[in-house]
């Protein structure tokens, strides 16, 4: 079973209901495919058991096969070559590694090299198996580093996989092939509009899916009247407690000084289950 | 001109909130969403659209099953997990046009997609350049990029001082997009843990790009040991902290309302902090 916690706008408590799910759980493996800004292990403080390059194959030019006649340039649909009189260059953070441009090459000047633009980090806390991605900094393509956290999937565990924040590349990406998405939003206007992005999406990934209202209390109904519009499930609410908001901030899951939470987190598990095909 | 970002790492920290109140106060600005994936300064800015550009990302390639021989090689071939079963899954297709180029008798057509629209605007306070990406489509970079553009050129051509850009978070692809040819990039963190982690690297992120670097707290009274260290960690960087804005239930309520918190409550603590960090910026951006 995996379920992936996503969202469409940022800071709605994506990471804290993961991992307070991860806990209230026990034996499960949880993915950070918020690879700009992984806060999972922040959260819970797991020990590293291993860390793994993620890298990109980027072309490299051999200058004394090339004859400069800017095919792979004209090819590339990414901007990432250039190739003028007798310079010809590479701007690997734009390279996407389709590896077009040594198709075309007529001379076979050009060869892929590994470039590493991140990294997956591996460690447990307690029971729980964590694997996280982390680009580094400068490099723009979260993609490949959400690919190769997925790939570490245990397909025989309980995965709970927490999204990047948005409703582009990434969350496609991660909510991609998982049994279960749950959206996390808070009942505001933003939270509204970015949810309403975030369910179109998941619609055309054709992954079930239910919400999470966080900060419950604050804001308007905008969000309850479009979930019961549009048949969506609201799942769990959590209210907004300035105290979990504390704990919070101090890196501390709420679910370990309110125990009581377990099980409520345990009960929507039971939902989801029930839900997913 | 000078332009400034505002930026977070960590998502809803209240950049938002912060840009929309920013242009309420200041005067001959122009104001660009690049959270193109998730904006919501419309909701606080009410533009009026007064014209609205296709965008085009990347190509599609689409296999025409009629001409295809089922030879395989595509699928093979496609490094974005794309082909299947000689059929083309546009939400992985990245339009690099390598299938196009390898099939064997020219069965892969390679179309324009529009992945979403570029708008220009007017609001109470000033043009604004904004877009929506269509959910599900790539390139939210490149649409960045254009709304970025579209509010330079609003500036220019309307002869104003300031371009406010609103930016996504993270530091990937369309922060990095959000912060080209940029002066400033405004840093809004709420004191956790986690919005300091994030702090980090957004930070390092504005110095690999050589953009200056400004601090802003948001909620600092909801843990004041955090706000201390991150005041005294931008310190040692020679960063500027140029405001603390407490927790203010008011933010909400003016959200609700659709209106910048500046306007909707002058008088509400966050306010009379937003007002204070302008003061400041303006002197900076001046």
């Amino acid at each position: 079973m995996k379920i992936a916690v996503a969202s469409g706008k940022g800071g709605t408590g994506k990471t804290s209901v993961a991992v307070n799910l991860a806990l209230s759980l026990g034996r499960v493996q949880v993915l950070d495919c918020d690879v700009e800004e992984p806060n999972v292990h922040i959260l819970l403080k797991p020990d590293l058991d291993e860390t793994l390059p993620v890298e990109l194959q980027v072309p490299r030019i051999l200058e004394e096969r090339c004859d400069y006649c800017g095919d792979c340039a004209r090819f590339c649909q990414f901007n990432a070559l250039f190739v003028a009189g007798e310079t010809a260059m590479v701007f690997p953070e734009l390279c996407h590694s389709c590896g077009g441009c040594s198709i075309v090459c007529p001379r076979d000047a050009i060869v892929e090299e590994p470039r590493r633009i991140g990294r997956i980090v591996k460690g447990t806390a307690g029971e729980i198996d964590l694997v996280y991605g982390e680009i580094n900094v400068g490099e723009a393509l979260a993609v490949p580093i959400i690919a190769a956290v997925k790939e570490q999937i245990d397909e025989s565990a309980m995965v709970i996989i927490d999204s990047a924040p948005g409703s582009a590349c990434p969350l496609v990406e991660t909510v991609h092939g998982v049994d279960f998405c749950l959206l996390v939003t808070e009942p505001t206007p933003f939270g509204l509009h970015d949810l309403k992005v975030a369910v179109d999406v998941v619609k055309i990934l054709g992954v079930p899916m239910g919400v999470v209202v966080n900060f419950a209390g604050i804001g308007d109904r905008g969000v309850y009247d479009f979930c019961e519009e549009k048949g969506i499930p609201i799942m769990m609410e959590i209210p907004f407690d300035r105290r979990i908001a504390e704990l919070y901030s101090m890196g501390v899951p709420f679910v370990e000084e309110m125990h009581e939470w377990k099980q409520r987190f345990r009960d929507l598990v039971e939902m989801i289950e029930e839900m997913a095909p | 001109m000078k332009k400034m970002t505002i930026l977070s790492g960590k998502g809803g920290t209240g950049k938002t909130t912060v840009t929309a109140s920013l242009a309420t106060l200041s005067s001959n600005a122009v104001f660009a969403d690049c959270d193109v994936d998730a904006s919501n300064l419309h909701l606080l800015l009410k533009p009026e659209v007064k014209e609205t550009i296709e965008f085009k990302g990347l190509n599609l390639a689409v296999i025409d099953p009629e001409r295809c021989i089922q030879c395989g090689l595509c699928e093979e071939r496609c490094r974005f997990n794309a082909i299947h079963d000689f059929k083309v899954d546009p939400i992985h297709c990245e339009g690099c046009k390598v299938c196009v180029e390898i099939c064997p008798v020219q069965a892969i057509d390679f179309v324009e997609r529009i992945c979403g629209y570029a708008y220009i605007s007017e609001t109470e306070y000033g043009p604004m350049s904004h877009a929506d990406l269509i959910p599900g489509m790539e390139n939210s970079g490149k649409l960045v990029t254009l709304v970025r553009q579209n509010g330079k050129k609003l500036a220019d051509d309307g002869g104003h001082g300031l371009v406010l850009v609103d930016g996504p978070p993270g530091i990937g692809c369309p922060v990095i997009a959000s912060l080209a040819d940029i002066d400033y990039g405004l840093v809004v963190v709420e004191p956790t843990l986690s919005g300091i982690h994030d702090l980090e690297r957004a930070l390092q992120l504005l110095d690999h790009f050589k953009v200056e670097a400004l601090v802003c707290v948001n909620k600092h009274d909801l843990n004041d040991e955090n706000t201390a260290a991150i005041e005294e960690f931008c310190h040692e960087e020679n960063i500027e902290v140029v405001g603390l804005i407490p927790f203010d239930p008011e933010v909400t309520k003016a959200m609700v309302a659709g209106r910048p918190v500046v306007e909707y409550a002058p008088d509400s603590p966050a306010s009379g902090a937003i007002r204070s960090m302008w003061e400041r910026l303006a002197s900076i951006l001046s």
